[in-house]
């Protein structure tokens, strides 16, 4: 317990000496500072050419949500980078030698980093997210609908990515792995949009490969639910907005998520107790 | 328990098809500096790796601290110096003892003592504060040196602690490890310098691609060899030299005779007087550590 505890702090402490929280909070400050800028400028035009309260409410949801999109993309891009050499890397610099000959068991090691790495990355998606969130409030007195439970679907998509990419460093070189779980991310992207097309245009094996992607690495299915949860259902229904989905992710996709994380957790942990340092 | 700290029964490592250590079968006593030497690639840090548990046999059976290897308890009482090592160096010296000394799950009070007293047998008191990407490699050496010290090990595995350092860095660590031994503390030290190994190791042992291929106590290298170059040999002399050592070799009138110490030189030659044979040469040879190494391992071995 003392080493998981010890080894998630060095990962925070670590997230800030490498200049990591610096970076994200800079460019995370300039991206709400763009998108502010776009929903004033927007809000201001609304405003000018008088449009009607049902439309400016639609308006404003697709506006959030794309904002959102763009989180859920840095997040889970995020999500991948940040571990992607925590333990690869420490394995060749050899540091993990003299961490492993101290009194802790080697899954302390795998355990601490994994709970460090979610801290910063829950830290770095409510400050986006909430940033969004708060600039729709200001702006346009609008918050979308369910955000609790749709921000929880972004999150647990970002841990999905976490795992991996840790899981992946048990085994891989830093770069290796780099390529496996982005391929992985453009897998799930691309059967993501394929479950959809097949959904619209009625091919059920468009489909079906989507959703066997998405199985495999859940993580679009997780934005997708969550895009579903935050709007309106008139705008679900009327599939209006770009982030209204044909094919509608089953609840059954949490489950699955977090099942997926707790697999890839304990692979991750069983490799890295096999391996030779 | 027994007196060993180290017990190895056909301990064995391969990787893949490449195998890194045959067969390691050794023990070492308690409170004893034991010098590990081989030529570059002969399985010694892979030996250790095995005994420190950062490295699964494949097969063989070994125990340390009366625990089979790898053992978490035993590690308490471990401390270990790796070979090519690199620190989060993004850490002050002190820093990075400190983190080292709460994964040992040390008191915090008690630990910055400890700490101010490892600084200071290191030297690096005034680099504390320093981070330890702005160290060189002596002083990285030695804070890495602390840091296996940072728990009072009983044990303490150091895997070519001296390479890299200048004269001066290397006599400290020497002193260190001197000053372990009067503690009690058992080393294990693996080393290519082997003036390094003759000043500190009470034992050795040589391995070979893989395998224990000859031990030596150092303390016993005192012996002198004392090569003699004599006008005639009888054995009525040849009885009179083996009271005072063994013959080791005799090659028409030159002989080698081996001694415990040079105190009798004056004797032997008196005696050979006395008898008058004509003395052509009196000779003693300590043997260096080296040339014990170039025999051990033979003409066949190259530069690995
Ligand atoms: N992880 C590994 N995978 C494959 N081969 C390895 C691995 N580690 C070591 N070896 C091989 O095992 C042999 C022994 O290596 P080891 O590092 O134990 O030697 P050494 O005696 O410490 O050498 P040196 O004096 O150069 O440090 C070498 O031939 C090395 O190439
Ligand atoms: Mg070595």
């Amino acid at each position: 317990m003392n080493g998981i505890l010890t080894i998630a702090r060095l990962t925070i402490r670590e997230a800030r000496q490498r200049k990591i929280l610096l970076l994200s909070m800079m460019l995370g400050a300039v991206f709400l500072a763009l998108f502010a800028w776009g929903f004033h400028s927007i809000s201001t035009a609304t405003r000018a050419n008088g449009v009607q309260a049902a439309q400016v409410r639609f308006q404003w949801n697709v506006i959030t949500l794309v904002g959102l999109y763009a989180v859920n993309f840095l997040v889970t891009a995020t999500a991948v980078l940040l571990p992607i050499d925590t333990l690869s890397g420490e394995i060749a610099s050899g540091v993990m030698h003299t961490l492993l000959t101290k009194p802790m068991r080697r899954f302390e090691v795998v355990v601490g980093k994994w709970l460090g790495n979610a801290c910063i990355l829950t830290f770095y998606l409510a400050g986006m997210a909430g940033g969004v969130l708060a600039i729709a409030r200001f702006e346009a007195a609008y918050t979308p609908p369910n955000i609790l439970a749709g921000l929880g679907l972004l999150w647990l998509e970002s841990l999905v990515l976490l795992t991996l990419s840790i899981a992946g460093g048990t085994q891989l070189t830093t770069l290796a792995n780099g390529i496996l779980v982005f391929g992985l991310y453009g897998i799930a992207f691309i059967g993501g949009w394929m479950e959809q097309i097949g959904t619209t245009f009625g091919s059920s094996t468009a489909r079906n490969l989507g959703i066997a992607a998405s199985l495999l690495v859940p993580i679009e299915a997780m934005w997708q639910y969550a895009a579903t949860l935050m709007q309106p259902a008139f705008l679900r229904e009327t599939r209006l907005s770009p982030f209204a989905y044909a094919s509608s992710p089953s609840p059954f996709m949490i489950w699955w998520a977090v099942g997926h994380i707790a697999v890839v957790f304990l692979f991750a942990v069983v490799r890295f107790e096999k391996r030779d340092m | 328990m027994t007196d060993f700290v180290i017990e190895t029964d056909r301990l064995r490592k391969e990787f893949g098809s490449k195998v890194a250590v045959a067969d390691l079968t050794l023990r070492v006593r308690a409170g004893e500096v034991f010098g590990f030497l081989g030529p570059n690639g002969a399985g010694k840090t892979t030996s250790m790796k095995m005994l420190l548990g950062l490295v699964h046999p494949t097969s063989g059976q070994g125990m340390v601290l009366g625990r089979p290897v790898g053992d978490l308890a035993a590690r308490r009482e471990i401390g270990f110096l790796p070979e090519h090592f690199r620190f989060h160096d993004w850490m002050t010296g002190r820093e990075f003892l400190v983190f080292h000394g709460q994964l040992h799950g040390i008191e915090r009070r008690e630990l910055n003592t400890r700490i101010d007293e490892l600084l200071d047998r290191v030297d690096l008191a005034d680099a504390a504060g320093r981070k330890l990407h702005e160290y060189s490699k002596g002083m990285q050496q030695r804070i890495g040196l602390a840091q296996a010290l940072l728990n009072r090990p009983r044990l303490i595995f150091l895997d070519e602690p001296t390479s890299g350092l200048d004269p001066i860095g290397r006599i400290l660590v020497r002193d260190i490890v001197l000053k372990l031994r009067e503690d009690g503390v058992t080393v294990f030290f693996n080393s290519h310098i082997l003036t390094d190994i003759e000043a500190i190791c009470d034992r050795v042992v040589f391995l070979k691609r893989g395998r224990v291929i000859q031990e030596s106590r150092l303390a016993e290298r005192d012996r002198i060899e004392l090569e003699l170059k004599l006008g005639a040999i009888d054995d009525g002399l040849m009885e009179v030299l083996a009271t005072y050592g063994s013959v080791m070799e005799r090659n028409g009138t030159t002989l080698r005779l081996e001694i415990p110490d040079e105190s009798c030189i004056p004797d032997i030659t008196r005696r050979l007087v006395e008898r008058n044979v004509p003395v052509y040469r009196v000779a003693a040879v300590k043997r260096s550590l080296e040339a014990e190494f170039i025999d051990v391992m033979g003409e066949d071995e190259r530069a690995g």
